[in-house]
């Protein structure tokens, strides 16, 4: 054996003969090394769990092997010893669970008939991990992956967290919606809930009441990519085609929604158009018009919506008219094509996959989006809030929140495979490594006036929009008494000096559970993400496709999908971390995968996969060749994650609303909470807090990337790879 | 460091399959050691593959690869002691000259003195001395190209591999660096397999040649060889130009045939062929052109005639079809109309199966 797989096997000892297996109350040692902080071996040894004696014999059998040498043979065994220990890990993890739980014919099989043992902790984990390298381990000796240890390990503890944290909680929701309260299957149930009227019901059309919440999502989605489609179009053929003033400005605008916290838009509409708004009673004053609530309904989560997703849309757009090469447009005009001729016949044919693409994203934003609905939605109900007042409501009914989760999981999945399968094949915008010298066609007249006219009103819009959210904060009550005050930031953010530092205001536990979650969550997001992005663009292996099918699916879970599939995931054994500050930690990082493996696969691809095989030539494995040839180059597209992952995990609320608790509260949840209680002025001075600290953090970071030099002649690398990329909510 | 001296490269019936696509198809060649064989085919007949095969950047589907009479077949490129100079050269670019040439040692884990002392000692023999302290980016494209000798270098690996590393350097450039290539390797004594589609670079460097067309190979042995007796109309073709021919052998006699050439009589070695129809490559250099020549020549009329310095390109129309013609320039410029014949000459003319 390589030292590396005695290292494996000795971490596994220490996780079950020496650290506690179960996952500790209140961090308690009280009966060590038996009881509820007992290690597997004692607790094997004293015969109280005798379903844990598989997985030390495991342990055992691969000691035996230690000193043979790492031939195929001595491979083949680590690999059933591995694969063994895990069968015989998950098959005790999941049948003996709380009393009256899990799997009893399991159970019984392993000697815990009728037991129960609680979730797992840090001595499972430890030697779950020792198992599976030993297996990752058996597998490289074999010869997979050319013999390289470090590859097979990682992919392995990438598939296992995957597994574990994306499909796992993912395929407890179907379960969930599938069984009843006793643990039967009940298929009438389930189809009776799918079927319900409540999500499919036409009443708005026939009768006069409200329509199903699956049509509403759907009829909301449609509008919504449909207007962002538009705005982002216009913006993007003025900015990229047009002498047009304040272009710097306008692409600035793309920042906006990625330090946003997605409900702060529809919070600041709720200030100027509500029944109390400013502009509502600037009308009532002026012109009589009757104050009204028609800012609660679709009218307003459309509005607050397209507010918040037409700058990603602009950002999409300038990418595929920026990538339709100019010379095309020459060429037709060399062949008598007139300006609006060239525009019709070529540039508006290659730029629809691209507008095809752009809608499907504010449509999937759209779905996904919760906080807007929330803040706004009043009666007129979508699936993402459905979910969350079937969950946390007071019907509590967690089999009607599976089934509607399901049905949007359906809706996202099926606009990511359209995008995915249909456009993937149909972009022609793809920019070639050929200089193109050719100059952009300008826009014709007509186009030019109208594109003026959709955008001007919105980028009014938004201006007014975050000069609220900024001043709102200062005065007492937005829309009624406009005197100034400092009165929401001394309940949210004074601090005592009279004994010593203490953080008085309301806010302060929030925000620093916030950012220290994020401070942890941003560094594994990014090396999970950086990893798998290697794996997917270096390595060849059996389940390839597959592994990047999953991860790529991820992008499509919506937030409220995930937080709910967590809550039921991990609310038992052996699995049992709901309530911690590490189910936040999770839910962060695998939420945020995505935005690590994409800026991953951006910046490996500007690495020449050349450099990856002159350093094996030279001798190095990969392990070196990533630390010292593929790191070092990736730097920026690291930083690009590190800070997207820190900032999506302060701005998220549709995920962590279910998780945070109240020890552990965050300040988007808090924020939410405030609003709920009507209390706009702290929850506004809040929202504005949190902007400026992640568009300094932001700028902060760019700073850094921006002077990076890399052997100079790569310092393109930093640009491309730190384009923000679309934030979800 | 021991040094390990050059090797032998040997293939055994390797076969590289990507799914349905063969790169590669049942090789097999032995390169000797301190030898430089060169890999020459056309683009995508599967020589780069067969190069990074050697390499352990791909591993084969099929057949062994034998290093230094050992067999590597499964190995990792890190494994094996064989270096690569890249198309791209593949230089980090975050590293400086010295840190580039330092990385095999240094990886190896040498202490860092050890390793740069190695890594100047290489430096200085590829003449780059008193650039260590430069980027990638601040070199030329042939001073790049000597970076990433240098480095190959630098471990004295048994075998060297270069992947067309003159394609990124011009016209004359390429002349000298690969003189230069050829001269190291003869100096230091080292295996080498050379990747390339230039066939007058493949002649200019080899000890010998193999020549790949779709997968698999379609000759080996010397430059000479090659040229002068070509195993069939793709060799002919490929290295050097030839007017590739239908003829139609009369009679074959103490390893001699007698060949019909439209109304021209040839009398050329057999090659083991029967009497019967054939093919006979024609080398332009090998078609002589006279006003009024010897009996036994071919009628023709000039078609195109382009004046190239030293010499003059013709197509001509004959009765046997359409041939290429190289004449040295002489006083009377042939141009287009002129009716000559083309008398042949006694080298550069072979029957082909």
């Amino acid at each position: 054996m390589r030292p590396s797989t005695r290292l494996a096997l000795l971490a596994g000892w220490l996780g079950y003969a020496l650290i506690p297996w179960y996952l500790p109350e209140g961090w308690g040692l009280a009966g060590y090394p038996f009881g509820r902080a007992g290690t597997a071996l004692a607790l094997v040894l004293s015969g109280a769990s005798p379903w844990l004696m598989p997985i030390g014999l495991a342990l055992v059998v691969a000691t035996l092997l230690s000193g043979r040498a790492e031939t195929a043979g001595t491979g083949r065994a680590l690999v059933w010893i591995g694969l063994l220990g895990l069968v015989a890990f998950f098959a005790q993890g999941f049948a003996v669970t709380l009393p009256e739980q899990g799997i009893p014919w399991l159970a019984a099989l392993l000697g815990g008939a009728g037991q129960s043992q609680p979730g797992m902790g840090f001595g499972a984990l430890l030697t779950l991990f020792s198992l599976l390298l030993l297996m990752c381990h058996g597998l490289a000796y074999r010869g997979v992956c050319r013999g390289d240890i470090f590859t097979t390990s990682t992919i392995g503890v990438v598939v296992l967290l995957i597994g574990l944290f994306i499909f796992f909680p993912v395929a407890t929701i179907l379960r969930s919606a599938l069984i009843d309260q006793n643990g039967a299957l009940a298929l009438a149930d389930f189809v009776e809930r799918l079927f319900s009227p409540t999500i499919w019901g036409l009443g708005c059309i026939s009768a006069g009441t409200n329509c199903g919440v699956a049509w509403n999502t759907l009829i909301l989605a449609v509008l919504t990519g449909v207007i962002t489609t538009l705005l982002g179009l216009a913006c993007a053929l003025l900015v990229l085609r047009t002498g047009m003033p304040g272009k710097r400005l306008m692409r600035a605008m793309t920042v906006l929604p990625i330090i946003t916290p997605p409900f702060v838009i529809g919070l600041a509409l709720i200030l100027l158009f509500g029944r109390s708004g400013a502009v509502t009673g600037l009308m009532a004053d002026w012109f009589g018009i009757p104050r009204s609530r028609w800012i609660y309904g679709l009218p307003g989560v459309l509005l607050a919506q397209v507010l918040a997703f037409a700058p990603i849309a602009f950002l999409v757009l300038m990418g595929v008219v920026q990538g339709i090469a100019p010379s095309l447009e020459e060429a037709a005009q060399t062949l008598g094509a007139k300006r609006w001729t060239t525009f019709r016949t070529v540039t508006w044919p290659l730029l629809r996959p691209g507008l095809a693409n752009a809608f499907l994203l504010g449509f999937v934003e759209s779905m996904a989006d919760f906080g807007n609905p929330l803040v706004l939605g009043g009666n007129f109900e979508v699936l993402s809030t459905k979910i969350f007042f079937a969950v946390v409501g007071a019907a509590h009914n967690q089999g009607q929140a599976a089934v509607l989760a399901i049905v949007l999981l359906v809706f996202t999945l099926g606009a990511f495979w359209v995008q995915q399968g249909w456009l993937g094949s149909r972009s022609y915008t793809t920019v070639s490594g050929k200089g193109d010298s050719g100059l952009p066609a300008k826009l014709p007249t007509s186009a030019t006036v109208l594109s003026a006219i959709v955008i001007v009103p919105w980028v009014l819009l938004t201006a007014v929009i975050y000069a609220v959210i900024l001043v709102g904060g200062f005065v007492k009550t937005m829309g009624r008494d406009h005197t100034p005050t400092l009165e929401h930031y001394r309940t949210g953010f004074a601090i005592d000096f009279s004994h010593g530092l203490y953080f008085e205001g309301a806010a302060w536990p929030s925000l620093f559970t916030t950012l220290k979650v994020a401070a942890i969550s941003a560094p594994l997001t990014a090396l999970i993400g950086l990893l798998t992005a290697y794996l997917l663009t270096r390595q060849h292996f059996a389940g390839r496709r597959l592994l990047e099918f999953t991860t790529m699916l991820s992008f499509a879970i919506p937030g409220t999908v995930l937080g709910v599939a967590y809550i039921l995931a991990f609310n038992v054994p052996p699995v049992e971390i709901t309530g911690t500050g590490l189910i936040l930690v999770l839910a962060f990082v695998f939420r945020n995968m995505p935005v690590g493996v994409r800026s991953g696969i951006a910046g490996l691809a500007q690495i020449d996969k050349s450099l990856d095989e002159a350093s094996a030539t030279l001798r190095a494995r990969s392990f070196t060749t990533l630390r010292r040839v593929v790191l070092p180059l990736l730097k920026p597209a690291l930083v690009a994650a590190l800070v997207y992952s820190f900032v999506r995990s302060i701005t998220s609320v549709s995920a962590v609303i279910f998780l945070v608790s109240a020890e552990y509260n965050l300040a988007t949840a808090y924020i939410v909470g405030r609003v709920e209680a009507g209390e706009f002025g702290l929850a506004i001075a809040y929202s504005s807090v949190l902007i400026v600290v992640m568009a300094a953090g932001i700028a902060l970071i760019q700073l850094g990337v921006g002077e990076r030099k890399l052997g100079r002649r790569h310092v393109a690398l930093a640009s491309s790879a730190a384009e923000p990329s679309p934030s979800r909510t | 460091m021991p040094k390990a001296g050059p090797a032998s490269v040997e293939f055994r019936h390797v076969s590289m399959r990507y799914g349905a696509v063969t790169a590669v198809d049942d090789v097999s060649f032995t390169i000797e050691a301190g030898q430089l064989v060169t890999l020459l085919g056309p683009s995508g007949c599967g020589k780069t593959t067969t190069l990074r095969m050697i390499a352990g950047l791909e591993i084969a589907s099929e057949g062994q690869v034998l290093i230094g009479g050992k067999d590597v077949t499964r190995l990792s490129a890190a494994d094996r002691d064989v270096s690569m100079v890249f198309q791209s050269y593949a230089l980090f670019p975050h590293m400086s000259v010295l840190e580039n040439a330092a990385y095999g040692p240094t990886v190896k884990g040498l202490s860092k003195a050890q390793a740069q002392e190695m890594a100047l000692e290489k430096l200085a023999l590829v003449g780059l001395k008193g650039f260590e302290k430069r980027y990638p980016s601040e070199l030329s494209g042939g001073q790049q190209q000597r970076v990433a000798v240098a480095r190959a270098l630098v471990l004295e690996p048994q075998v060297l591999l270069f992947d067309e590393p003159l394609s990124n350097l011009d016209a004359k450039l390429r002349r000298r660096v690969r003189q230069e290539i050829r001269d190291l390797q003869q100096a230091l004594n080292l295996t080498v397999a050379y990747v390339t589609h230039d066939q007058e670079e493949a002649l200019a460097v080899s000890d010998r040649i193999i020549v790949m067309s779709n997968a698999r190979v379609a000759q080996q042995g010397t430059p000479r060889e090659l040229y002068e007796a070509p195993a069939d109309a793709f060799v002919a073709d490929f290295i050097g130009d030839a007017n590739l021919l239908d003829v139609t052998i009369t009679a074959v006699a103490d390893g001699r045939a007698e060949v019909a050439l439209g109304p021209a009589r040839l009398s050329l070695p057999s090659r083991g062929l029967p009497a019967g129809a054939a093919k006979i490559a024609i080398r332009p250099h090998s078609l002589l052109v006279t006003r009024s020549g010897p009996e036994n020549a071919l009628p023709g009329t000039i078609r195109k005639s382009s004046y190239l310095g030293n010499h003059v390109d013709l197509i001509v129309d004959t009765p046997v079809g359409e041939l290429f013609v190289i004449s040295p320039h002489n006083e009377h410029l042939p141009t287009a109309g002129d009716a000559i014949r083309l008398a042949f000459a006694d080298t550069g003319i072979v029957l082909v199966p």
